[in-house]
């Protein structure tokens, strides 16, 4: 669905990414891993067209983003449902304004539909509609800022594959805990690719069937949770080093869920 | 002269953010190198950015003229630059009219010729005073404002997930705001005026004892389309200068609330200094053009 071909992007005269590819298939649930500052968060920028690459080509569903025009983008864009870091909620909105935004902007539907249809969503991302419907974004937590956010992409777009920034950052466990299983509904329930990209291993074991690793700009690894464990890529290796034994216990349940 | 040099090196650095390097066993020649070196990167540096801006100002007036207009957006910002903005401006004009009209006073009483007043308070608010101030008023509280609002909507995302959700953002959020200014700035530039001239006025009768009509008939006198088309055209203008400014910096802020307060600075700073040049721009052209109907 997804085909990343040799690209490179640099701000300014600094270079993040170096000659990246790969491929994302249909319900396909993909983690881009990374040390900050390494260019994960570039690569879900260059996908949506926020960022032009300065080589290569982004091909969604066989039409490259890369060269579209910005009204060709918006259409493209409807496959794409975007959940950004933080949740990137409008700070001067409620939470039902928030939800069904896309609604109000560009389509014709009566008040009463709109409501219906975000409380039905909020409802879905397991937030109680009567509480917060009203509320503004900073008097949410931040899981439920992460949940309202995960709500008005999928309301907004008529997602084939979600795009994650950084889902988890700054969350308490609990709250961590509801975002990645509402990841997970999403992907089993409704069968919709996503890309995630974390710097946190134990939400990438849970969430992902295949792990990019992105090291200095380039791809250091490509592959499934096995292949991660027995990589041999010193890269790999420095990376996930600091992680492997408080992980151990979640990539072996894992690999044996998964066996 | 090394000290001078090297002072003149951090001092081109500080002004064109560029990188100098002063070694300690430079000669003459190859400090005045780098500095000339300097001064070329700072002056491409800021063609660059004057270039950015005018293109940045060219999309908005194509945002400005294409099909959509966010009519919930442009009242609200209306309400809040123009109601928002009325107290500071009573004050500025009565406290700017009464300081002007005194200090005229005081000179015209020399030389007998304090019925004068009305007639150059007139000319002067309506002309000069009255645009500028209010500009300057304008630029300090909106731009500041606007850079900020928009500025802290780039850092945390908001614009990058309008665009994801198929929103232009100069239509959303520079196009109200320019609407809102064209039509606020002129109708407080007119406020500011009015107050400014009942501010003369009160010093009139209170200090320099020139009665009520000898004060309001001649400024009545000088109000003629000349006097009252350029104070119309210079609030215009400047709101145009307020909007480019204060949308571009807010657009191009980077380095988080750091870099929002640093472009926000950078607005009013830029703002205000525009209006003053473009001020006497159109003082120096327009006055030309319609000489015969001052």
């Amino acid at each position: 669905m997804i085909n990343i071909k040799n690209i490179s992007f640099s701000y300014g005269d600094n270079l993040v990414l170096k000659n990246i590819s790969f491929k994302v298939d249909n319900s396909e649930s993909l983690v881009i891993m990374g040390p900050s500052g390494s260019g994960k968060s570039t690569i879900l920028r260059l996908i949506l067209g926020l960022e032009r690459p300065s080589e290569g080509t982004i091909e969604i569903e066989n039409q490259d983003i890369c060269v579209m025009k910005e009204k060709d983008k918006r259409k493209l864009r409807k496959k794409i449902g975007m959940v950004f870091q933080h949740g990137a909620l409008f700070d001067s909105l409620t939470v039902g304004e928030n939800t069904g935004y896309y609604l109000i902007e560009h389509t014709n539907l009566k008040y009463e539909e709109i409501e219906r249809r975000v409380r039905e969503m909020l409802g879905f991302v397991g937030l109680d509609a009567n509480e917060i419907i009203d509320k503004l974004p900073e008097e949410l937590s931040g899981g439920m800022q992460r949940r309202v956010a995960i709500g008005r992409a999928l309301l907004s777009t008529d997602p084939k594959v979600m795009l994650f920034d950084e889902p988890t950052t700054g969350l308490d466990p609990k709250a961590t805990h509801n975002v990645l299983d509402l990841i997970e509904k999403l992907y089993s329930e409704k069968a919709i690719s996503n890309i995630t990209v974390t710097h946190q291993i134990y939400d990438a074991v849970n969430l992902a069937d295949r792990f990019v690793v992105i090291y200095e700009g380039e791809v250091a690894f490509d592959g499934n949770l096995i292949e991660l464990r027995d990589s041999q890529d010193e890269r790999v290796k420095t990376f996930l080093k600091p992680f492997l034994n408080s992980m151990g216990n979640v990539l072996e349940k894992k690999l044996l869920a998964g066996n | 002269m090394k000290y001078i040099f090297q002072f003149l090196s951090i001092l081109l650095y500080k002004v064109f953010l560029t990188s100098c390097e002063v070694r300690p066993k430079m000669d003459c020649k190859e400090r005045t190198l780098l500095i000339f070196k300097a001064i070329n990167r700072g002056l491409k540096h800021f063609a660059y950015s004057c270039q950015e801006m005018f293109f940045f100002s060219v999309r908005m007036c194509f945002a400005f003229f294409s099909r959509r207009i966010y009519v919930a957006e442009t009242m609200e910002q209306m309400y809040l630059i123009g109601i928002g903005s009325l107290f500071l401006i009573v004050l500025t004009g009565i406290f700017a009219g009464q300081g002007f009209a005194f200090a005229f006073s005081m000179e015209l009483i020399d030389f007998g010729a304090k019925n004068y007043l009305g007639r150059i308070m007139s000319i002067s608010i309506i002309r000069e005073l009255g645009p500028v101030l209010t500009g300057l008023m304008m630029a300090a509280r909106v731009a500041s404002g606007i850079t900020a609002e928009i500025g802290a909507m780039k850092a945390s995302n908001q614009i990058d997930a309008m665009v994801a959700f198929g929103i232009d953002p100069l239509k959303k959020l520079a196009v109200p705001r320019m609407i809102a200014l064209i039509v606020m700035v002129p109708a407080l530039t007119i406020l500011c005026d009015i107050i400014a001239l009942i501010g003369g006025w009160v010093v009139s009768i209170f200090i320099t004892h020139v009665t009520s009509t000898m004060y309001w008939s001649p400024a009545f006198e000088k109000m003629v389309f000349g006097n009252l088309f350029i104070g119309i055209v210079k609030p215009i203008a400047f709101s145009f200068v307020i909007a480019f400014v204060a949308c571009y910096k807010g657009f191009t802020s980077e380095g988080g609330t750091k870099g929002v307060g640093k472009a926000t600075t950078e607005s009013v700073v830029l703002s205000s200094i525009l209006i003053l040049l473009v001020n006497f721009i159109i003082t120096k052209f327009v006055f030309g053009l319609i000489k015969g109907y001052l």
